[in-house]
């Protein structure tokens, strides 16, 4: 028995709400666990208290923040067996090895030691508390490496193998599976958008201080930490974007077709749409801007190799999805117990286009019996819709060109001494605290909406995926789930904007704003700004 | 390479590593937590009791989270049974245990007793309650579940959340919050003084008792279910699949195994003793005696359980035959042989520097260090 379509729906929704939710505290745990890193070893290389105090005052922001991390990643968790239980059973011998590992190499590492970053101040020397701070960074970048590498299996699902006496993929190379081109791309990529949120965020809150002229010795130092950071992350972001993964896997290459609208597969090299309105309907993109060359640079990084357009790549899977009818006929014989070797060489020749050929269970329960208007049904499917992926692509470009600018301005005028004039760059440094958070989920959008219909690319499709739930269950935890998260996300931007207002004065060293008398409190600017 | 029967084996004994793991680390902070309204009477005395816990339950948590995606690359069908098929406990569980990250680092965060107070109802009901499920769920494995697979291995459910409850399901559960209260007291007792060590210290003599009794009673009463066994199976060396085999019930089959090799009452003999003899040490102060003993309660009532349940994992009720065992619920050859290299490798790391954290850790929370340190303190 299928589940119900209703339940896909509730439980892709719950999945994509909760994980767009858990993503965003994960961000700022990637890389503001560096920036810590970044303070504590110029306090323990330079001794000044004030770097222990930023490492102190950062960590506190770091706890609020990481606490909400836990919480949301659990779901995560439960979530595989809960609602998607048969892609759980068709793919754990896969896909739960990255998991598990993220948890026995990672999670664990990152969780240990988090507890005496804040509880070790006075337990543990400099060095050994620098050492500390190190591994919770280190534990979470791992644990953001095995989680793309699983992530990144379901986008390019390399190195398995279907076996039809277990009905399940299994494992034939970890090795495939852990160098997946397109996990590496994610990887770097994703890493490297966390720092830039990181550093956008205590770019701004900084910035947020030295407009309103307190603790400025504390605000510009972190200010300069950020810019350096964040500088040094916008870049590779930009240059290693993930495209370069664009090119392996099926879904990679409808993304990249939707993505760009091409609509044709121009001849190599391929031309950019900067610009235009794609027009699903008419299967064109109206008043597309093209930029020569641009777009076969990136993608196949060559000039000889063309980027393959929606429509060939519909043929292709209409092919497809043909040959897996052949591929499902033979299982059914092969599970029937009639493994004669005519069913079982046919078996072996299609397989690999056996999810396709499960695309056609939306549309007959047979598969094999499928009309010529079912499988163009069944091809349509593989195709996204264009405008949400153009678009949200772009959102997600654009505003990474605008932190550019912001941390490269920011440095600029931090290595020329002369930032404290410019309060434009500081006003737009609050403001853009929260936008590395929307070109993230722009990027998040485009790889996991542009991956429908599957879940496993070309292998598992997303209705077949689903658990054999009632839809009351499904509500009752979508409804459920989103009224805690609110509820706690409420809670956090309360007291993380509690201690952002008190700022360092929240250590209680006696050394910051409010807490030293008017006098001292200039005084100290002085001779901080002096420094 | 091993032969794929010895690696389901030693997968099975790993599973059950991994849960021991969660209990004997995790089980002190759901324990502590549990009792959490008992042992503070101040807000002091609830901020030493938290903090006894507090640098070290996150990673004890881990263990939790690993057992989960253990389950996951270990035992593929299991993890998919046995979360659709408890859908609407787990989901429970979860909100219970959102409360705990936020719980231990929001709640001193400010000083409003009404902002403390509603927090520590939250670390309360996200120790309490994960436990009663936990306890419960295991119930129900005894008794088996409402579940089937179909030719595609499909599950499906056919029972509903309240059909999880029942007079011997209840009691798994009460057994399992009184192990871990007991657990998490000996924990108590040993890193507090004063008053909150002296309510810890009568705290264990309580739970010791009534886990000791509950787990007798419900040792008696297993002998009169309706358990499971396995008539015929596939060649367990080989891919079995669920289905591929033939499973008889009866009553007093559970307890099959000991029967087989009576060497092994010697394990619910230890889960009855240990618990009194923990209260017996609390008696006389020994503190370390006693959380050993409380230790060995959890190892001894747990591995009684999966003694009497081998080879079976999740028994289906309703077509036994669907019922998933450590032989067919299993990964690949390939992946178990990874995974153990993988757990072979880490969980001894984790061991090393957990412990080192602990002894960082070490020694006893007291009500003036929390209000010398209450800035920095939970």
């Amino acid at each position: 028995m299928l589940p119900a379509l209703e339940v896909v729906e509730l439980s892709r929704l719950q999945f994509g709400l909760t994980a767009m939710f858990h993503f965003l505290f994960v961000p700022l745990t990637l890389g503001l666990s560096w920036i810590l890193v970044i303070c504590e070893s110029v306090y323990v290389m330079t001794g000044r208290e004030v770097y222990k105090d930023m490492t102190r005052f950062w960590g506190k922001l770091f706890g609020i923040n990481f606490a909400m991390g836990v919480t949301t990643g659990m779901t995560l968790e439960f979530q595989f067996g809960t609602n998607w239980a048969y892609y759980s059973h068709y793919v754990g011998d896969i896909f739960g090895v990255p998991l598990a590992i993220e948890g026995l190499m990672a999670f664990f590492l990152e969780s240990t030691f988090v507890g005496l970053f804040f509880f070790g101040w006075n337990r543990l020397s400099k060095v050994q508390h620098l050492g500390v701070t190190f591994l919770v960074a280190l534990g979470s970048n791992l644990s953001a490496l095995w989680i793309l590498i699983a992530n990144g299996w379901m986008q390019n699902p390399v190195g398995a193998e279907f076996n039809y006496q277990t009905m399940r993929m299994e494992l034939v190379s970890i090795a495939e599976v852990i160098f997946n081109p397109v996990a590496q791309a994610k990887f770097v990529h994703t890493l490297a958008a966390g720092y830039v949120a990181a550093s956008m965020f205590v770019l701004g809150v900084s910035a947020w201080y030295l407009l309103k002229a307190r603790d400025t010795g504390f605000a510009l130092r972190s200010f300069a930490v950020a810019a350096g950071f964040g500088l040094a992350s916008v870049c590779s972001v930009i240059v290693l974007g993930d495209e370069s993964g664009y090119t392996t896997g099926e879904v990679q290459k409808v993304k990249l077709a939707a993505i760009e609208a091409e609509w044709e597969t121009h001849p190599a090299p391929a031309a950019i749409t900067a610009f235009g309105l794609p027009n699903q309907a008419e299967e064109r993109t109206d008043y597309a801007v093209r930029i020569p060359y641009v777009l076969g640079l990136i993608a196949t990084r060559s000039v000889d190799q063309p980027v393959i357009g929606i429509k060939a790549l519909r043929r292709e899977h209409e092919a497809r999805i043909r040959s897996g009818m052949l591929a499902y006929e033979a299982l059914v014989a092969l599970r029937a117990g009639n493994p004669s070797e005519d069913m079982q060489r046919q078996f072996e020749r299609h397989k690999a286009d056996l999810g396709f050929g499960l695309l056609l269970k939306k549309y007959t329960p047979n598969v094999v019996d499928a009309t010529p208007a079912q499988i163009k049904s069944a091809a349509n499917d593989t195709i996204p819709r264009v405008a949400p992926l153009f678009w949200s692509f772009r959102v997600m470009v654009g505003l990474g060109i605008l932190f550019l600018f912001i941390f490269a301005t920011s440095f600029w005028f931090l290595a020329r001494k002369n930032l404290a004039p410019q309060r434009w760059l500081l006003k737009l440094a609050v403001v853009a605290i929260p936008l590395p958070w929307v070109a993230i989920m722009a990027g998040w959008f485009v790889a996991e909406y542009g991956r429908q219909p599957w879940t496993i690319s070309g292998v598992l499709p997303t209705f077949l995926s689903a658990s054999a739930v009632d839809a009351g269950q499904v509500w009752f935890s979508l409804i459920g789930l989103m009224t805690m998260y609110v509820l706690l996300f409420a809670i956090e931007m309360y007291l993380m904007l509690k201690y952002i207002r008190l700022g360092p004065s929240s250590l209680h060293t006696g050394r910051y704003f409010r807490e030293t008398g008017p006098e001292t409190h200039s005084a100290l600017v002085a001779q901080t700004s002096a420094s | 390479m091993l032969d794929y029967e010895t690696l389901k084996l030693i997968w099975w004994a790993l599973i059950v590593l991994l849960m021991l793991g969660f209990a004997l680390t995790g089980g002190w902070d759901l324990g502590v937590a549990t009792l959490l309204p008992w042992m503070g009477r101040t807000d002091d005395e609830r901020r030493v009791v938290i903090n006894t816990i507090g640098p070290t339950w996150e990673g004890n948590q881990t263990w939790l989270i690993t057992f989960g995606a253990a389950l996951f690359a270990a035992w593929p069908l299991v993890y998919a049974a046995a979360f659709s098929v408890l859908y609407v406990a787990l989901i429970f569980t979860l909100f219970a245990l959102f409360l705990r990250p936020v719980g231990f680092d929001y709640r001193s965060k400010l000083p409003d007793p009404r902002w403390r107070g509603a927090w520590d109802w939250g670390l309360f009901v996200g120790g309490m309650f994960p436990a009663l499920v936990f306890g419960v769920a295991i119930g129900n494995l005894f008794l088996g579940l409402p579940f089937r697979y179909d030719d595609t291995l499909r599950v499906s459910y056919h029972g509903g959340f309240l059909g999880l409850f029942s007079g011997f399901t209840v009691l798994t559960g009460v057994l399992a919050v009184a192990m871990l209260a007991l657990h998490g007291a000996a924990f108590l007792y040993l890193r507090s003084d004063a008053r909150v060590a002296e309510r810890a210290r009568r705290a264990i003599v309580i739970a010791g008792g009534i886990t000791a009794a509950l787990f007798t009673l419900l040792g008696v009463w297993v002998q009169s279910l309706q358990g499971f066994g396995i008539a015929s199976i596939a060649d367990v060396n080989g891919v079995v699949t669920p289905l591929q085999k033939e499973v008889v019930r009866g009553a007093g089959l559970w307890l099959a195994n000991y029967r087989a090799l009576p060497q092994l009452w010697f394990v619910p003999v230890a889960g009855m003793l240990l618990p009194l003899l923990a209260g017996f040490a609390a008696w006389l102060r020994w503190r370390w005696a006693a959380l050993a003993a409380t230790s060995g309660s959890v190892i001894a009532i747990i591995v009684t359980a999966g003694i009497a349940l081998f080879p079976f994992v999740l028994p289906s009720s309703i077509d036994p035959v669907s019922s998933l065992t450590a032989w067919d619920a299993v990964s690949s050859q390939k992946t178990l042989t990874l995974m153990l290299a993988v757990v072979a490798i880490f969980v001894p790391l984790i061991a090393l520097y957990t412990s080192w954290v602990y002894r960082v850790m070490r020694g006893t929370v007291t009500v003036e260090q929390i209000q010398r340190e209450t800035h920095t303190s939970y």
